[in-house]
């Protein structure tokens, strides 16, 4: 597992991939050799041009460069089309691969679960992306829906995994819809429900969702905020499908390295 | 892999002012029939018996052109609400829901497309086939109550593998039995040879669609699914009439020149796909000028091509010739026979993907509900996407989500076709 490991006071050239999504910004600036020399992540905002300035700023102070060269750029997501840099750009759909691909070189089905999105990549043993599905036009197994649930409980979604630890009893949360769910939690709060159940609940809510997409195949991956920031979900995920789930470094930061990946291989001339 | 966008160049159909002409003469005819009440003038559904109606000297006007004009216009998203709030769920056809919301609110696009023309005309009598769906039948039955004028029609079986003669059969009666009930209102005898004079101009007309479509074969594309499903117009709305069959003997020669010069839609195409389902009408041009962007041909589709009718039923009765070409389509046949037809086109067109819109109130033409896509995918390593969106509720469609992944299933071809050019695995 790559580790990021600021390199302090060198004059260095630098890849950059800027992945800027609903939520936040990720960046990731990778060497010659496409190793990892800093990340960061921003909020995203409304001014998606800005918030890829402050995500590139702040890496490239992480990484402690005495006098820092972009030599190649790539956006990717929601914003790709609103860098302020000369970029090349390449979809979230395939970085994400590309990022996954790199840390996990073998076939394999990637989960990435966003703040807005959830994505399913399929990749053969040789990198190529074979096939993809996103979810539908719905908030239901995305991020926005854990942040809605934290909006109804007026608990912050930092406090989630520690509480759904504490869950003894299953209870179901049965509806696709966002809105409706927030509906049944309320229900749940009258009947005087554990929190704790509740946001156990909440992540097994997401994950059905996402079982719902796709028979998610061979090895997995998970990426995306969601695995991040939420350790006891990827438990429930393991659990729910019986087998291990693999999770790369930064996970939140795949798409982004995925896309500092594309830039190295096109100032190099290769492709993935 | 890095792709930018090229920016995006429509080339104009220079018959797409003959197609103006000839569509504003049709709606003149049915505004002053309307207004003089003669000749009568009959509702059809697209695929209804038009011919039928034309031998008995009904003028025949098409709901359903009407409504995707609403939604070509994006006028659809202003009227939808109106039949919701009458009843009319947002979960049905949205072109009947757009269409009964636009009577409800006394709007018609015709009006700024046509100057002069303020409603839709009058119908003396509403005819439908269900052979393109269900709904057909409610969205006339709407008009019938409203307007106190009789509806009609034939039922169509569903799901049909093979088609036979006994299915032919019962819709060629049915068909048989609305001529007294049609007599009665257009006041004009049934004539056996009116109707096959009409039937010999569908021939003419859907034929010569059929040679424009099949151009498109030749590399690059001459014409997109977007051009298509402007200038498909006449072969719905003015199929049986000497009108069409000179449009389409004149679009051919354009398209016949195109392919002689190498000219296609869309210039340097990179990559042919197919469209599965109905067009997004409010993002029509949008879309054209994304893939032209994309430097992609969506070259065949299931839309368009079903109006290549087929008039081949040897026989005599011309009743029984009809039913075929109503039945001999896309959406009225089972799985297989469609996973069939799909195949087939992508061979003949050399097409590199399937493009699957999941049309969210139009089931019977979202195809990609029944496994069809990971059938196509497993059992042809065929490239599939699935897009949801609807046809004119564009409350129902994401431009971001459906963007992002259609870039990416471009991505997609393209990192697989440098790897079989390059010989990478």
């Amino acid at each position: 597992m790559e580790k990021a490991r600021p390199v302090r006071g060198r004059r260095a050239e630098f890849f950059a991939g800027i992945d800027i999504g609903s939520s936040t910004t990720k960046a990731v600036l990778l060497d010659v050799r496409s190793k990892l020399l800093a990340s960061a992540v921003v909020r995203s905002g409304v001014d998606f041009g800005s918030a890829a300035r402050r995500a590139l700023r702040k890496a490239e102070a992480a990484a402690g460069l005495a006098a820092p060269r972009c030599r190649g750029l790539t956006a990717t997501g929601y914003g790709r089309h609103n860098t302020p840099f000369e970029a090349s750009v390449v979809t979230e759909i395939s970085c994400h691969a590309r990022g996954s691909y790199h840390h996990f070189p073998k076939a394999h089905t990637l989960v990435d679960i966003g703040g807005q999105d959830s994505k399913v990549v399929k990749v053969d043993a040789q990198g190529r992306r074979t096939d993809f599905k996103l979810n539908r036009k719905c908030a239901a197994g995305t991020g926005a829906f854990l942040e809605e649930i934290a909006h109804r409980l007026r608990i912050s979604l930092g406090r989630f995994d520690a509480l759904a630890r504490k869950s003894r009893k299953d209870i179901e949360l049965g509806s696709y819809c966002t809105v409706f769910t927030a509906t049944e939690i309320l229900a749940r709060v009258r009947q005087n429900t554990a929190v704790a159940d509740i946001i156990k609940a909440a992540y097994s809510s997401v994950i059905k969702r996402v079982l719902e997409m796709d028979p998610l195949d061979g090895e997995i991956v998970l990426s995306g905020g969601v695995a991040a920031h939420h350790p006891f979900f990827i438990s429930l995920f393991e659990i729910a499908i019986g087998r291990r789930i693999f999770i790369p470094p930064l996970p939140q930061l795949t798409g982004a390295w995925g896309a500092a990946l594309f830039a190295v291989e096109g100032r190099r001339g290769g492709d993935a | 892999m890095s792709e930018t966008r090229a920016p995006a160049a429509y080339r104009k159909i220079q018959s797409a002012d003959r197609l103006r002409d000839i569509l504003g003469a049709q709606y003149r005819r049915l505004n002053r029939a309307s207004d003089e009440r003669h000749p009568k003038i009959a509702w059809c559904s697209s695929m209804g018996p038009v011919e039928l109606l034309l031998s008995l000297g009904f003028l025949v006007y098409f709901p359903e052109n009407h409504a995707a004009l609403l939604g070509a216009t994006r006028t659809a998203n202003n009227c939808i609400p109106a039949a919701n709030a009458a009843g009319y769920s947002p979960e049905i056809c949205s072109y009947l829901t757009s269409d009964i919301g636009a009577f409800i609110r006394k709007e018609t696009p015709l009006s700024r497309a046509y100057p002069g023309l303020s409603s839709v005309p009058r119908p003396d009598v509403l005819v439908h086939n269900t052979n393109q769906c269900r709904d057909i039948q409610d969205w006339f039955a709407w008009y019938s109550r409203e307007l106190r004028v009789p509806a009609m029609g034939i039922a169509t079986p569903r799901s049909l593998g093979e088609i036979t003669q006994d299915t032919l059969g019962n819709i060629a009666g049915q068909m048989k039995r609305l001529v007294p009930r049609l007599e009665e209102v257009s006041g004009t005898r049934f004539d056996i040879d009116a109707l096959r004079t009409a039937l010999d101009l569908s021939k003419k007309c859907t034929s010569l669609w059929g040679r424009i479509l099949e151009a498109n074969t030749s590399v690059p594309a001459p014409l997109s699914f977007f051009d298509h499903t402007v200038h498909m117009a006449p072969a719905v709305v003015l199929r049986g009439s000497e009108e069409a069959v000179g449009y389409y003997e004149s679009l051919l020669r354009e398209v016949e020149e195109r392919v002689a010069r190498g000219e296609g839609a869309v210039a340097g195409e990179r990559f042919r796909l197919y469209w599965e389902g109905m067009p997004i009408w409010g993002r029509l041009r949008d879309l054209a000028e994304f893939f032209i962007g994309l430097r992609t041909a969506v070259a065949a589709s299931t839309y368009c091509h079903s109006w290549m009718l087929n008039w081949t039923e040897p026989s005599e009765d011309p009743f029984l010739t009809l039913a075929r070409a109503a039945t001999d389509i896309f959406i009225v046949r089972d799985e297989p026979a469609k996973e069939k037809i799909i195949e087939e086109t992508v061979e003949r067109f050399g097409l590199d993907g399937v493009l699957f819109h999941d049309a969210r109130t139009c089931p019977f033409n979202s195809n990609s509900r029944y496994g069809l896509p990971e059938r196509l995918k497993r059992r042809l390593g065929l490239p599939a996407l699935t897009i949801h969106g609807d046809l004119n509720d564009l409350r129902c469609y994401s431009e971001e989500q459906t963007k992002t992944q259609v870039e990416a299933f471009i991505e997609q071809l393209a990192a697989s076709s440098r790897r079989s050019r390059s010989g990478r695995p």
